[in-house]
């Protein structure tokens, strides 16, 4: 997801990570996000991989998904786009962990 | 957590909790006021302008203290192709004086002011907690919510769920779908750092002032569009697409706003600067055919939770709603305190006044708005049509004579797969969703 090139627009352009980077995570003990990979396996989409704009998700070798909760937006576009009911089960993290935007 | 019965508790401390907040602690009731980050705003997102007109009844001259990044004085909207860009740009100098339009701002700062503002009225602010459930009465009415907190029950005579556009308080009521991505865009943001002097220059407003230009025909064929707004020392740049458009084109989301940066006529402005934040947020823009029941025995939605963005094209509007939404909803709890009646009838007061007020009066205007807006020919037609057109009319053929406005634009129609009938519908259904 490195994506470092110049489009025209005069500048290198930034890379996931450094985007990623530049926002602030208070990591809780909980996984707020849980995926069963069961029920993925039998998706065909797998919407969540590209849709997810922290992207958290990625499909694995047998079919299923391999995911992290840690670096999070807490916006709900997994859920959503989920087209396997109950493929992913979302909640909010603990109080005050989580995601904390400065300049949302 | 307090352990009397409270007359009101408040879930999310975003601008419609807090505006609920503020209602209820001025009109004497106590009120706990949930944030479930370390702060209010931390988990927000917007998306250009708040426009603070709705808190001139309740805290006069706002502008002389709010938390503003700058006032908004110039606001354009552009259509684009690949190479091309057509704008509407309009200026005003009285948007910059008092009492203002639209301002720009951080939600850290701006939730942050607004819940002071709930606080120094009487209400009690708790952070760092999430309201994890509602507890129900004998006959299935509201009467608290639990917490993530240990004995963490909060019981009250209403609640009101301003929680988000994810509402899970909304949801467990059954008041909103589990899931409903149809009725959902998503945000994405890019802050970027720019020395004040450079913004002012770049996009020609002096200090203090700011731009907000919004953009569509840059989304690669999903609907949505893309939005570039100035602070003081950033410039922000992101886009808003349909979260189901989104999932089938399996583009990634930052690839979008690498697209709008890139873009010819948005590149000079961003030159030089570096990111300062990434973020991503979900919007309800279903409107006012997706919106749910708002009140039922104990329980008043708010704000995203209750769908109340307003997303009609040329106006985008959702912090004034979510305000609005909520001072009414404080409103509408406080006499439904002071009668001693919290039911759903008791509390639908809180609609009539929404819909006598803006908040439900312009979604009801512009129901029919978010969906001309998503179609296919404003999305990936029209921009590219008048754009052609507009390269039509202003390139000069010497020595062959100009070829005449009607000729270009059914040539631009034409090139766009635009059909005259389809233009005439699209006209008439813009006249009576904008009437």
């Amino acid at each position: 997801m490195t994506a470092v090139g110049d489009r025209g627009g005069g500048w290198p352009e930034t890379s996931f990570a450094e985007l990623i980077g530049t926002v602030e995570f208070r990591v809780g003990q909980r996984a707020h996000i849980t995926v069963d990979s069961g029920v993925c396996r039998s998706c065909t989409t797998k919407a969540c991989v590209t849709a997810c704009p922290a992207n958290l998700f990625a499909p694995t070798a047998d079919g299923g998904i391999l995911f992290s909760y840690e670096q999070c937006f807490e916006c709900g576009t997994c859920y959503q786009v989920c087209n396997n009911e109950g493929a992913i089960t979302w909640t909010y993290p603990d109080g005050g962990h989580g995601v904390v935007f400065r300049n949302g | 957590m307090p352990a009397e019965i409270l007359d009101a508790v408040v879930v999310g401390a975003g601008p419609a909790g807090s505006a609920a907040a503020l209602a209820l602690a001025r009109a004497g009731r106590s009120v706990v006021l949930l944030e479930r980050g370390p702060f209010p705003g931390s988990k927000n997102v917007y998306g250009g302008v708040v426009y603070g007109r709705v808190l001139d009844e309740v805290i006069p001259r706002w502008w002389e203290q709010v938390p503003v990044q700058r006032w908004v004085v110039r606001r354009g909207t552009m259509a684009l192709t690949g190479s091309q860009a057509l704008s509407v740009d309009y200026r005003t100098q009285a948007w910059g004086e008092p009492p203002y339009n639209g301002m720009t701002t951080f939600r850290s700062d701006f939730d942050s002011w607004l819940a002071d503002h709930a606080v120094a009225a009487g209400a009690d602010l708790i952070t760092s907690t999430v309201a994890t459930g509602l507890i129900r009465g004998p006959g299935g009415e509201v009467t608290g919510v639990r917490t993530d907190r240990p004995d963490g029950e909060i019981r009250a005579r209403a609640v009101i769920a301003a929680d988000g556009v994810n509402s899970f308080l909304a949801k467990e009521a059954g008041l909103l779908p589990a899931t409903a991505a149809a009725e959902h865009t998503l945000g994405v943001k890019e802050v970027l750092g720019l020395p004040a002097s450079v913004i002012e220059d770049r996009f020609a407003v002096g200090p203090g002032e700011g731009a907000d230009f919004e953009m569509i025909g840059v989304t690669r064929g999903i609907p949505g569009g893309g939005f570039l707004y100035t602070g003081t020392d950033t410039v922000s740049v992101g886009v808003v697409v349909s979260l189901t458009g989104l999932a089938a084109s399996a583009v990634r989301p930052e690839e979008l706003v690498a697209d709008v940066k890139a873009h010819p006529a948005i590149a000079p402005y961003l030159r030089g600067a570096t990111v300062r934040e990434y973020s991503a947020h979900l919007i309800p823009e279903g409107g006012y055919r997706a919106m749910p029941k708002l009140a039922i025995d104990g329980m008043v939605i708010a704000g995203d939770a209750a769908g109340l963005c307003l997303a009609a094209g040329l106006w985008l509007e959702g912090v004034n709603f979510a305000i609005g939404s909520g001072l009414a909803a404080g409103r509408a709890v406080a006499r439904a305190v002071g009668a001693g009646d919290t039911s759903a009838r008791g509390l639908a007061g809180y609609r009539r006044e929404l819909e006598s007020a803006f908040v439900l009066a312009d979604h009801k205007r512009l129901r029919g708005a978010p969906r001309l807006v998503l179609s296919e020919r404003v999305q990936q037609r029209y921009p590219g049509m008048v754009c052609d057109l507009a390269e039509g009319v202003f390139t000069v053929t010497n020595p062959v004579p100009k070829p005449g406005l009607a000729r270009l634009a059914r040539q631009s129609a034409k090139r766009h797969g635009v059909r005259l009938s389809g233009l005439l519908r699209d006209t008439l259904s813009g006249a009576r969703v904008y009437r």
